[in-house]
């Protein structure tokens, strides 16, 4: 065995990567429970990759016979109906990970020098994942994957002057019809994974260059042994953060298989009602929502009642967070050393995320679009807030060591 | 304003407006992992629904492996037609109809829609508090009309079975104005079941349904906690295991 590593090393660096990234990596040992969701989001990939292509090889990407392939894996291909409810809740496990994963580097600051690539990669692994989850929904050829794609294409259509010939360039006819469904079954199963793996890769290396943030936003790298030079408060990744993380893992997968087993509609969130109805372009659903993990943003496009004001809100409430590294100019870190100022602005943040996402699955009425507005303005809101206070924030000593 | 910015909303976005009747819609009491009761309902749906509604997603023979129905009964007592040949159709043939959109268009003024996953789409209690929810209406081609789906194009196909409900009106005040409701249903004339038979007789069906919609639903449901129960026992070696390596740390 050892002579073999010894042949492979030889030729490429695989002990020199091994320890690298796992067995010489040296993460801080006070990792809570926020700093499960990373690892959670690589597997999450993993398990979408694996039955996406069990997937592929059942489904017709044709728009005569999409919304029946789909059908046929559910009822005909052996365990068929396992693999669609493993990748569509999939996608919901995704989000909530990954919605998870970002709200702790909000909490610790981990966006802040050194790790602002790691944010910006991160955020561009976010929008990855959005354009592969919306062009993956167009798959199964419902009324709703119809009439959501109808709807988002559409806002393309707001930008002045290109807008018309832009939604005609995407959808690749004057309507959603089969050159578009066939166009983004290609982005959906080459183009976006590709992107979204070399974005992971390049996340990940740029984390390990720099090495993990904590909870108490210090960094271990300051206190190093003197002899041996590795971090006092780090700990190898690998074998500790690979056992911790199982446990993590099992967890996450119980949660996972409960809803996947016994809820795979998520009561018509994960699986909306409309979509088990085949897709016919003369007749729009009752209710149009996207899906959940879209919601918050489109109830920040609803609010606004100019079409290219709305979209443009829209945009710029993903665009900013890109920004979030010279949004907050406070040098402390994490929250716990933070001004309360900071504390209550990000509690409303995240409560406005999730009750905008709520209000974009109601129907429109005007206490609904009311309440929009003002939760749009309290998500704006804390950026501007952020901004102007983190300048001068008031925050407490920051311990020189991890305090767990 | 707020006319202006419904008018802009609408526009950008094609919500539709129309509304379906929002009425209070009954709880179905079914229960999928009964065969027998899913057996029964497939024969009602194969009886009353069969001629016009497809199940094209569905074969015959699923149903039979799934109910435990041998392929003898499946011939006996769901599958009476042939192929354009006129040769009996298969066991694993699609559960397709001979009626054609164009023929239903004419006979209808609709296409007949397709019940595969009608029950998903619409839900359980959806469908079973329609299919008892159709009245006398004179002022439609068909002499009916239904509270839970208002001037549907379907003929009330169970009236032999149900019998004729008429609507029974109340008056409420809406800001003012006089609005006229149905309240409920009321036999009018009766059918040959009973009110109880034929609330079985719609459960059975509906559960056939519900089966039809998600034929894998009681394997997927018995495979669950099979798998949660693994997950169960090997969180426990997890956690021992990430326990073990901890201790030497802090």
């Amino acid at each position: 065995m050892g002579k073999l590593i010894g042949w492979i090393d030889d030729r490429f660096p695989l002990t020199k990567m091994w320890n690298e990234h796992l067995a010489e990596y040296y993460a801080p040992k006070n990792f809570n429970f926020w700093y499960f969701f990373g690892s959670l989001a690589l597997m999450v990939l993993v398990i979408q990759i694996v039955s996406g292509i069990f997937l592929a090889m059942h489904y017709k990407p044709d728009a005569d016979l999409a919304f029946s392939s789909v059908e046929y894996i559910m009822r005909d291909v052996p365990y068929g109906w396992l693999i669609r409810y493993i990748h569509s809740t999939g996608a919901t496990a995704f989000f909530i990970v990954v919605y998870m994963h970002m709200f702790r580097g909000l909490m610790y600051g981990s966006y802040k020098k050194p790790r602002e690539l790691i944010w910006l990669f991160g955020m561009f692994i976010y929008l990855a994942l959005m354009a592969e989850a919306f062009m993956g929904y167009l798959l199964p050829w419902g009324q709703m994957s119809y009439w959501g794609a109808q709807v988002i294409i559409s806002l393309f259509g707001a930008i002045p002057v290109i807008g018309d010939d832009l939604t005609l360039w995407i959808r690749g006819d004057f309507v959603i019809s089969d050159a578009t469904l066939n166009r983004f079954f290609a982005l959906h199963v080459i183009a976006l994974p590709l992107v979204l793996i070399f974005l992971v890769v390049a996340h990940i290396l740029a984390l390990h260059e720099v090495g993990s943030n904590n909870p108490d936003g210090v960094e271990i790298k300051k206190n190093k042994d003197p002899v041996t030079h590795i971090p006092l408060d780090g700990i190898p990744f690998h074998p500790y953060y690979t056992v911790k993380d199982i446990v993590g893992v099992v967890v996450f997968l119980f949660i996972f298989s409960t809803v996947m087993f016994y809820f795979p509609d998520g009561g018509g969130y994960f699986l909306e009602h409309a979509n088990f109805v085949a897709s016919n372009p003369l007749k729009t659903p009752v209710h149009i929502a996207p899906v959940w993990y879209f919601t918050p943003f489109y109830a920040i496009l609803r609010a606004v009642p100019d079409k290219l004001m709305g979209v443009g809100a829209m945009g710029s409430a993903i665009v900013l967070l890109f920004f979030m590294p010279w949004i907050d100019r406070c040098k402390v870190k994490s929250i716990r050393y933070r001004s309360s100022i900071y504390k209550v602005n990000l509690t409303v943040f995240a409560i406005s995320f999730v009750v905008l996402g709520w209000l974009a699955m109601q129907p429109v009425t005007s206490t609904i679009t009311m309440l929009s507005r003002v939760f749009s303005i309290f998500y704006f809101g804390f950026f501007v807030v952020l901004f102007i206070t983190s300048r001068n924030e008031v925050t407490k000593p920051v311990p020189d060591r991890v305090t767990e | 304003m707020k006319k202006q910015i419904l008018i802009l909303l609408l526009s950008i976005l094609p919500l539709a407006v129309y509304a379906e009747g929002n009425v209070h819609l009954e709880h179905a009491p079914i229960d999928t992992s009964d065969m027998a009761s899913v057996q029964r309902g497939a024969k009602h749906f194969v009886d009353y629904c069969f001629s016009c509604h497809s199940a094209k997603y569905m074969r015959f023979n699923r149903i039979g492996r799934d109910t435990g129905m041998s392929d003898a009964e499946l011939r006996e007592n769901l599958i009476f037609t042939t192929n354009a040949k006129g040769a009996p159709t298969k066991l694993g043939a699609l559960m397709t109809v001979a009626m054609t959109d164009d023929y239903a268009k004419q006979a209808f003024g609709a296409a007949v829609p397709d019940l595969t996953l009608e029950a998903r789409a619409r839900g359980v209690d959806w469908v079973y508090t329609y299919l008892k929810s159709f009245y006398v209406d004179p002022h439609r081609p068909t002499g009916v009309n239904n509270t839970v789906f208002p001037d549907v194009a379907m003929p009330d196909v169970l009236a032999s079975l149900q019998g004729m409900q008429k609507a029974m009106y109340k008056t409420e005040e809406h800001q003012g104005i006089q609005v006229e409701s149905i309240d409920h249903l009321e036999l009018e004339q009766p059918g040959s079941m009973t009110e109880e038979e034929y609330d079985a007789f719609v459960a059975d069906l509906v559960n056939f349904m519900s089966y039809l919609s998600e034929p894998v639903q009681n394997e997927r449901k018995s495979l669950g906690w099979k798998v949660l129960l693994y997950l169960a026992v090997f969180f426990v070696f997890a956690y021992l295991l990430k326990k073990e390596y901890w201790k030497d740390v802090h």
